[in-house]
């Protein structure tokens, strides 16, 4: 693994095998259970509140479907209204570049210690790594993020990154880590957290943040946070560094109306977070409050690539908000780390391979049973099974045995005699195997072993007892000529 | 009325009492039914993995079968009448498309069709005990269908409708998905019977035959005395 490398541990095979340690691990899915059923219900609970939800969505969708269509226009606007307001504004093609001329503007202000506000664009291309190896000290000041830094780890959830681990794996991890005594209560934890990172946000020459929205009417951009610490990311230390990607810009001032509707509602089930904080500027003259200076990075890493077809364009509209994951049966159980990738869910699955490239990524569009809770509660409508489905066609991830098996299973089913025959075989096999005895129990060995898939269904699942006669048998003996009287 | 009977594969084949269940309470229903020996399968599997030029190969015979006609095609599977639903975006020109959005316009589900074309929702039946409906997942949020197999139980004598939490959750079948990823597919099976089982009930009601091979298979498995039953048969018990 790079040291700058977003992706945790993703390979062809990596999601069955993460999936399968995080099954074994019951803390962690009682975590999960917990928490994404208390962050959807908080959800369904905001939105009874909300009986324009529906026209919000569609606004919402629509604003980010035009911007996307014209997004240079914009960016260009963007970043001009910007620099008149005092913002030094870079673009960075890739994650190595972002990387680097973050660290050059942090190295510039001689500050060794720099803090940070939550950023998944920072965790997509591993900035904190890159700090460390240049001899800087990044430290996480959202409560989640600094756990997860603690523990090692990459986060599990967009807006959620410790969500994997209970109050008890956080007691016994600021124990081993920090030293202090052993507690599992919550409001403990969090202070210990507020009294060690209060000092690291005082000596922190440089504060880092993400971004939620860039608005180009105005060249300013928005940070939605809960906990205070992001505006003490960007208020205390000298210089402030936002890093967002391409994709996050919106029109017009008007427009976050509409968005900070959505975004709150749709992650954590508020009618709004606690902070939004909009910058349009460092202070204007020595004697004013804030930072002396505002970098902001606008990063590509793939994105404008994918702004070419319209099924990843689509997926550019994601808010972030994370209510995919929470509603996804397959995250629920599993959590993010399976995934590999620091997006994980449904909307991961769908951006990871444009980022990490098909032949790491192409797997993910699998690991999900295209049930569509995702697409009922994305706030901008992404079309999320739909997507996959699409992604599922593109790539060849399936592999040449089921890619051969199809084309085979498709030219028996598509002649109906043979396609009879075949199916009688079958069940008369079965059959056989489900009779009581040696020769039932050695032709259900020889089906498992003859068949891998009827193998896997069978290991967790009983088959039901198969039928002597198929339904057009049972129509051809009779069932046909029942039809009441006309 | 005249109806056009599509019963997927998996009854055709390994389910055939359902498929008999839903002739005898369309019958009752006071509809004559034709079934095109001609039909197969949809072409689901192959679509939903990736694979839509094997889908497309499949998904002729159901124009051939079906595609002519000009009665309402009922379906006893909401993940099969929702592929029917698609059928004009694989094939997109031509006399083909022109009979694949036929079939489109004229596909209905079971309850469907039962609830919202006949009008129908006491067929008489009678099944003592408690049940839980499972919205399968194409049911529900492809074809919208959310009242009416309810409406249909609550019709049933001496039957109790029940809730279970997550009745909208998937099963975990999700076609391929249940063999490649066959460990998250059971432990989702698995969420899902945990509720049913809170819930209390004698059986899980679908209308998707491979949730119901999905939830009956696992819930046999664990020695589980809850069956998973197709709606047509418990409608058509008496």
């Amino acid at each position: 693994m790079k040291p700058t490398d977003p992706i945790v541990d993703l390979d062809a095979r990596s999601f069955g095998r993460h999936s399968r340690e995080a099954l074994a691990n019951d803390s962690l899915r009682g975590a999960l259970d917990l928490v994404t059923t208390e962050f959807a219900d908080r959800r369904e609970k905001a939105l009874s509140l909300a009986p324009d939800w529906e026209i919000w969505r569609e606004q919402a969708r629509a604003i980010k479907a035009h911007t996307l269509a014209s997004l240079d226009t914009y960016l260009a606007q963007f970043m001009e209204r910007a620099e008149a307001n005092g913002i030094t504004v870079h673009v960075a093609r890739d994650r190595q570049e972002a990387c680097t001329l973050t660290a050059e503007i942090i190295q510039q202000t001689q500050a060794s210690t720099v803090v940070k506000s939550k950023s998944m664009v920072t965790e997509e291309i591993g900035l904190n790594e890159h700090l460390i190896a240049q001899g800087l000290e990044p430290v996480e000041t959202d409560l989640g993020e600094w756990i997860i830094q603690l523990a090692g780890e990459k986060p599990s959830h967009i807006i959620a990154p410790a969500i994997h681990r209970t109050r008890e794996d956080v007691g016994r991890l600021f124990h081993t880590e920090l030293g202090i005594p052993e507690t599992h209560d919550v409001e403990e934890l969090t202070a210990v957290a507020r009294r060690f990172l209060r000092a690291r946000f005082a000596e922190a020459e440089v504060g880092v943040s993400g971004v939620n929205f860039l608005v180009a009417e105005t060249g300013s951009f928005l940070v939605l946070e809960n906990e205070g610490n992001a505006r003490l990311c960007t208020s205390l230390p000298k210089v402030h560094i936002a890093i967002t990607g391409i994709e996050k810009v919106i029109p017009r001032l008007a427009d976050l109306d509409v968005f900070l509707r959505l975004l709150p509602r749709s992650g954590t089930g508020q009618a709004m977070t606690t902070y939004q904080t909009l910058f349009t500027g460092p202070k204007p003259d020595p004697s004013g409050e804030g930072p002396e200076a505002i970098h902001l990075v606008l990063l590509d890493n793939g994105r404008s690539n994918q702004l070419s077809t319209p099924l990843e364009r689509e997926a550019l509209a994601c808010i972030r908000c994370g209510a995919c994951l929470n509603v996804c049966p397959v995250y629920k159980q599993v959590g993010g780390h399976a995934y590999g990738s620091v997006y994980p869910g449904p909307i991961g699955a769908v951006i990871t391979p444009a980022l990490a490239g098909q032949d790491r990524a192409g797997n993910l569009p699998h690991a999900s049973s295209l049930c569509g809770a995702c697409r009922d509660v994305c706030p901008v409508k992404i079309n999320l099974p739909e997507l996959l489905l699409e992604l599922r066609e593109k790539g060849d991830e399936a592999g040449r045995s089921e890619t051969v098996g199809f084309g085979a299973w498709s030219r028996i089913a598509s002649r109906p005699r043979l396609n009879s025959v075949l199916g009688k075989v079958l069940t008369r096999t079965l059959r056989l195997s489900q009779s009581p005895g040696v020769v039932g129990r050695c032709v259900g060995k020889l089906m498992r072993f003859l068949v891998p898939p009827l193998r896997t269904w069978q290991a967790g699942r009983v088959l039901p007892p198969m039928p002597a006669r198929s339904f057009r048998q049972l129509w051809r003996a009779g069932l046909d000529g029942e039809d009441p009287p006309a | 009325m005249k109806v056009s009977l599509f019963v997927s594969c998996l009854v055709d084949t390994i389910a055939p009492q359902i498929g008999v269940a839903t002739v005898e309470l369309l019958r009752r229903a006071g509809c004559t039914i034709d079934f095109d020996p001609r039909q197969t399968c949809c072409g689901q599997p192959a679509f939903n993995s990736g694979h839509r030029a094997e889908a497309c190969r499949v998904a002729q015979g159901v124009l051939d079968a079906l595609g002519s006609g000009e009665d309402p095609i009922v379906v006893p599977s909401g993940s099969c009448a929702a592929m029917l639903l698609r059928m004009p975006s694989l094939f997109e020109e031509g006399e083909d498309h022109e009979r694949a959005r036929s079939i489109a316009a004229r596909t209905r589900e079971l309850s469907q069709f039962l609830v919202q074309d006949l009008k129908v929702t006491d067929l008489g039946a009678r099944w003592p005990g408690r049940v839980t409906w499972h919205d399968a997942c194409h049911t529900l949020r492809e074809l919208d269908i959310h009242s009416e197999p309810r409406q249909l139980l609550s019709e049933v004598r001496e039957l109790e409708q029940v809730e279970a939490i997550g009745c909208d959750t998937c099963c975990g079948f999700g076609g391929t998905f249940a063999v490649k990823h066959s460990e998250v597919s059971l432990a989702m099976a698995d969420w899902k019977i945990r509720h049913i089982e809170e819930a209390g009930v004698t059986a899980v009601v679908s209308s998707d035959v491979s949730c119901l091979l999905q939830l009956g298979g696992r819930l046999k498995d664990m020695g589980s005395k809850v069956q998973a039953l197709h709606l047509a048969e418990v409608l058509n018990t008496r």
